[in-house]
């Protein structure tokens, strides 16, 4: 019996360690494989249905107090968007800009600056977390977007709300590299959903989306779009960019970034 | 020892008889398997995970310019190839090879933080590693939660895994270590339980280090830390709890280690026989038989 023992024990030390490579490589295969990435992705339905179950709906996210307040609030993707367009709206520091709220809507309006600082106004401190791991604080300002669609009276069609970026964060040939990002009517009506035009009590910088950018705060960085130009009510997402609903959703990114 | 023992004796040896017993139940296999593969696609994608910012920090907040209580990272500065460093606090060491700077495939020197054999897919790809994730973290869950049920049902956990009284007294614990330092393990009718120190490692893992993986791993998620916000304070903030889910991940990685050792030295054939079909040989002396 002891004779046997070595061979035996170099046998499964072998096939274990065999079988641990073939994994590896055959775990970097599925990860090429389009199918096997959609049957992996399906667990995103899953998990934003359970949040919505368990209250996601309604729940507030935190609130901090100004001692919170990040430093630094590192800017991220995006720092200057290009282009003439956006440079002669900086040069008027955003005097000509407009917001233009329109898609399935009875009636499409734009928006000045000014006009969007008349509006009810809501300050929140809050903690941003991006997808790669980091969290930072800051105090944000701007209209609740509930304010904006009530103006503009959504259409029982719609149902997800659709945001155009001013930047350009990939150069492709079919624009597909334009920042989008939508979320559904949940979170637009969510009273923590803002367009932002402040963060730490100033204007917006160029970095952090200058003139307006999206908060939606129980989802991570890469939903706050940031450079805001148009808010497009739509019925479904597919006719959008690459069709995901969003510039990294188009890139294999959840959609539902509550996670 | 079986000189002493013909020493001893000069009568015929009495041949220690082998006895199958009932070790494991199917539920038990069949979630130890399945939490082997949840635990191995959930280390490796987490690892592609942390490497999107290999550091960790303290409180609700953390990002590049605050103090990180651990870093991997590349110093290019030099004229030579980039040197890989691991930071704890303020003790910094040199990885090059391993964390920081490591080889891929193409045997080529690339900066990341955990090299491209640890994590999954083994390039750099944030949302495949994501998704990987997220999926066996469901599986994971579920399956913990079969294991859960089923051992209170069972009174697996009374039975098997919670040491008595007696186990627990300073002495038989040392004892136990002083056993385990020496490589010497219940043999015969003793072998037929688990020993003190195996019953509280399983019962730490089972109850204390996988359920906190989950409970840290729900904090990072934005939508979670609304609905629970409790949770996010008993971890002391979300980036706390992404450093305690790195640190209880390590202490898996460690048991793991340990665990394989033991069954190595135990008898691989005799365990993975256990955890695959139940049965389990013990070696009895049958003396009046």
């Amino acid at each position: 019996m002891r004779n046997f023992r070595l061979p035996r024990r170099r046998f499964l030390a072998l096939s274990a360690a065999g079988l641990g490579g073939s994994l590896l490589s055959g775990c970097d295969r599925l990860s090429e494989a389009p199918d096997f990435q959609e049957f992996l992705a399906s667990a995103e339905g899953l998990t934003y249905r359970a949040q919505r179950l368990l209250g996601g709906g309604h729940a507030l996210a935190r609130e901090f107090t100004a001692g919170d307040v990040s430093p630094i609030f590192k800017v991220n993707g995006t720092a200057m968007p290009e282009g003439e367009d956006y440079a002669a709206l900086l040069e008027g520091n955003f005097g000509d800009w407009r917001l233009r709220v329109d898609g399935l809507v009875a009636k499409p309006l734009e928006f000045s600056l000014t006009d969007l600082r008349n509006l009810p106004q809501r300050t929140q401190i809050t903690r941003h977390d991006c997808v790669e791991g980091w969290s930072a604080i800051g105090k944000w300002q701007g209209v609740p977007l509930a304010v904006v669609l009530a103006r503009a009276a959504i259409l029982p069609a719609a149902r997800f709300v659709v945001f155009h970026c001013a930047d350009v964060l990939e150069q492709t040939l079919d624009g597909t590299g334009q920042y989008y990002e939508s979320i559904d009517l949940i979170d637009a009506f969510h009273p923590q959903t803002i367009l932002a035009h402040s963060l730490n009590d100033a204007p917006l910088t160029v970095g952090h989306g200058a003139p307006l950018r999206l908060r939606v705060e129980r989802q991570l960085g890469y939903k706050q779009a940031k450079y805001v130009m148009r808010v497009e009510l739509a019925d479904r997402l597919d006719g959008f960019g690459r069709g995901k609903g969003g510039f990294w959703e188009d890139r294999g990114y959840e959609w539902y970034a509550g996670i | 020892m079986s000189e002493i023992q013909s020493a001893i004796s000069s009568t015929p040896l009495p041949r220690p008889r082998r006895l199958f017993i009932h070790r494991h139940t199917r539920i038990t296999r069949l979630t130890h398997w399945i939490n082997l593969l949840c635990v191995t696609v959930l280390l490796m994608s987490g690892l592609q995970i942390f490497n999107a910012h290999p550091a960790l920090y303290w409180g609700q907040s953390g990002a590049n310019t605050d103090r990180a209580l651990f870093e991997i990272g590349a110093d290019d500065s030099s004229d030579g190839p980039p040197a890989g460093f691991a930071r704890f606090g303020s003790s910094t060491f040199n990885t090059t090879g391993i964390l920081g700077v490591s080889r891929d495939t193409e045997d080529d020197l690339v900066l990341r933080g955990f090299p491209g054999w640890a994590t999954l897919p083994s390039w750099r790809d944030l949302a495949i590693g994501r998704r990987w994730h997220f999926f066996f973290a469901w599986v994971f869950f579920a399956n913990l939660l079969v294991y859960l049920l089923a051992g209170i049902a069972t009174r697996h956990f009374w039975r098997d895994l919670l040491p008595r009284r007696e186990q627990l007294r300073l002495g038989a614990l040392l004892h136990d270590v002083a056993d385990h330092l020496r490589l010497k393990f219940p043999r015969g009718e003793a072998a037929r339980h688990y020993n003190p120190l195996q019953k509280l490692t399983y019962l730490g893992v089972v109850f204390v280090l996988l359920p906190v993986m989950i409970l840290t791993g729900l904090t990072m998620s934005p939508g979670m830390d609304a609905i629970l916000p409790w949770l996010v304070d008993l971890f002391g903030g979300r980036q706390s709890a992404r450093t305690i889910h790195f640190v209880a991940a390590s202490l898996i990685v460690l048991f793991v280690f340990v665990h394989v050792t033991m069954v190595l030295l135990v008898g691989p054939v005799n365990a993975l026989r256990a955890m695959i079909t139940g049965r389990f040989a013990i070696y009895v002396e049958d003396d009046h038989a």
